[in-house]
């Protein structure tokens, strides 16, 4: 079960909107398949990204994989914490583990992703 | 972990007592070998030193080593009798062609060979390795396009594809697009049109695929492709699954690399070194890199450098000569029919060690494969398990490891390729090694969590090596 305080993309991002910016991060379902985080490419603040676009790439001891923005914006806040303890999001994905805060550009852009229900069962079609 | 050698190193030790001189001695301003760092040890102490590393390591002269899409087969010792002749062995990169034609007679027959088994109209031997000949390939094709006066910069690859097949279209500053499986695990031909357009430059497609299945869709992708002017790239790890039966020049690619160190038997891993030569079709010969082995009227062989189209060198010299000498040799024992046997062997070995374990481990694409499988270790998740320790056991019971974690499309993935030159016998004892794991990690899961216990070094912390890795001795 997925937190139904926030929204989700099928690429297993989540954002919580917080008045005019939403906060990012990836879904547990994610950090269990990425596997041991070891380094987060973080943005620069001030950085403007588009919906669907890549924001950040994570390095786990499998793979590199790109993230992508849940939603078109500017990055006002990355989790510095990340550089030095990239574990925190195999630890708290949903919590301590977020990755960016966006100043949202169009929130009509969130018509587009999925509530925690709709999320839950696209993660039990999966395997 | 035992001493490294720099440990070891005592002043005042040397390998060699130099003779008396006869001449006065002079002062120069050279470092000495204890001021730039090298160790001081006897003779006797270097050999031990590095003959007990080397009986730390696992190698195909050791045991089976099942490590899927890397064709890890017996390299044969006649092999290294051929490279280390010493009209091979002793050239000089810089000699005349008229003193070295030998060389070149082999290097033009081990490319005609390569034609043939292929498919394709000329090879270039340069490339040092496989990604290296990806990254040839793709510069052969962007050169071809950029000669046509058509701007193209997307590279499109398979979900299922080796990972250097991005970072090759990636390092070439082309744009890559993943294009989905289908069920079967196959190009998705519906994902593949969607993608298609005139911005493409290429599709990379390895037949069989990671899998180890093979795409019976091939003819139908490649006239997709050329449909958008689009060219076919094949990557060659795969070969072993069809030399000899199928051949990708006539399945419509029109850039290959074959990798000698895995197809044709010469050394793999730790430094091979590798090859990655690079067959074209015709329209793309202009662009090989040089210089380039030509036969003259006369018979001679020469180097011919003046070729205007060229990409350029990819490599110093002609490329990693002896493995070139290695994979003739291997190609003239085995000759046609030999090949062919070859390639049967392996997807014999393939799917009869398959048929011993499919039941206790998922097969997710569930097909007859060609020269590897891929099964799913997603089960073990309930006994918190991964495939990690799936794969550390194996080291317990005396076996290298599979690829594991790869392709990813599969969750788990352990990839296993026996090739042609394992014994059923062998076989048998893996797949009851698997089929022991499996039972262990029912009953005794720790026996997977805490593997390896009988290796010179116990588990390795990936996750602290990779957190803070320690990259220089002191």
């Amino acid at each position: 079960m997925n937190p139904t305080d926030r929204i989700y993309t099928k690429d297993h991002e989540w954002s919580k909107i917080e008045g005019n910016t939403a906060r990012v991060g990836l879904t547990a379902y994610a950090q269990e398949h990425l596997g041991d985080i070891v380094f987060v490419d973080l943005p620069p603040v001030g950085k403007e990204v588009k919906q669907g676009e890549l924001l950040l790439v994570v390095e786990s001891v499998k793979a590199a994989s790109d993230v992508y923005s849940p939603l078109s914006g500017k990055v006002v806040e990355v989790n510095e914490a990340l550089a030095s303890n990239p574990e925190k999001i195999n630890q708290d994905a949903f919590g301590e583990g977020w990755v960016v805060v966006l100043e949202i550009a169009d929130p009509g852009e969130a018509a587009n992703l999925l509530s925690a229900a709709d999320y839950d069962t696209l993660l039990a079609s999966q395997h | 972990m035992s001493e490294l050698i720099f440990e070891k190193s005592k002043h005042g030790c040397t390998g060699c007592s130099l003779t008396h001189l006869d001449v006065p001695q002079a002062e120069i301003d050279i470092p000495t070998r204890a001021g730039i760092g090298l160790p001081t040890l006897s003779e006797p102490e270097v050999v031990r030193h590095f003959t007990n590393l080397s009986r730390k390591n696992f190698a195909l002269d050791i045991g089976f080593y099942p490590l899927g899409s890397c064709t890890m087969k017996y390299n044969p010792k006649v092999n290294e009798d051929m490279a280390a002749l010493p009209g091979f062995a002793q050239l000089h990169p810089y000699q005349p062609d008229s003193s070295a034609q030998g060389a070149l007679e082999l290097l033009w027959e081990l490319d005609r060979a390569l034609c043939e088994i292929t498919g394709m109209d000329r090879f270039t031997l340069q490339p040092a390795a496989g990604a290296h000949g990806e990254l040839t390939g793709l510069f052969l094709i962007a050169r071809y396009f950029q000669e046509k006066g058509q701007k193209r910069d997307i590279v499109l690859v398979p979900d299922s594809a080796h990972g250097t097949n991005p970072a090759s279209a990636a390092l070439a500053g082309c744009q890559v697009v993943v294009v989905r499986s289908d069920s079967r695990g196959g190009v998705d031909l519906e994902d593949l049109k969607a993608k298609l357009s005139d911005r493409v430059m290429a599709l990379m497609l390895t037949n069989p695929n990671t899998l180890g299945l093979f795409d019976e869709n091939i003819l139908t992708i490649a006239e997709l492709v050329h449909a958008v002017g689009g060219l076919l790239y094949y990557d060659g790890a795969n070969l072993e699954g069809t030399c000899g039966y199928a051949r990708p020049g006539d399945m419509g690619f029109d850039v290959v690399h074959v990798n000698l160190h895995k197809t044709f038997s010469t050394p793999h891993g730790g430094g091979g070194p590798g090859s990655g030569p690079v067959g074209v079709k015709e329209m793309l010969e202009p662009f090989l890199p040089v210089p380039v082995v030509t036969k003259k009227a006369d018979g001679a062989f020469a180097l011919d450098w003046e070729r205007p189209q060229t990409i350029g060198m990819m490599r110093s010299f002609l490329g990693n000569f002896l493995v070139a000498v290695k994979a003739y040799t291997y190609i003239l024992s085995l000759g046609g029919t030999g090949l062919r046997q070859m390639t049967a062997d392996a997807v014999l070995n393939a799917n009869y060690l398959l048929s011993l374990v499919k039941g206790t481990y998922e097969l997710p694409y569930d097909r007859i494969c060609k020269h590897e499988f891929v099964l799913s270790t997603h089960k073990f998740g309930q006994w918190g398990l991964k495939v990690t320790d799936v794969a550390k056991r194996l080291l317990d019971k005396g076996f290298h490891a599979p690829t594991i974690a790869f392709p990813l499309i599969v969750d788990g993935a352990l990839m296993v390729e026996p090739t042609e030159t394992e014994s059923k016998g062998t076989l048998e004892s893996f797949a009851k090694a698997l089929l022991e794991i499996e039972e262990e990690a029912r009953t005794h899961p720790e026996l997977l969590k805490e593997a390896p216990r009988h290796t010179p070094v116990r588990r390795i912390d990936d996750v602290a090596a990779n957190r803070s890795p320690v990259l220089r001795w002191k």
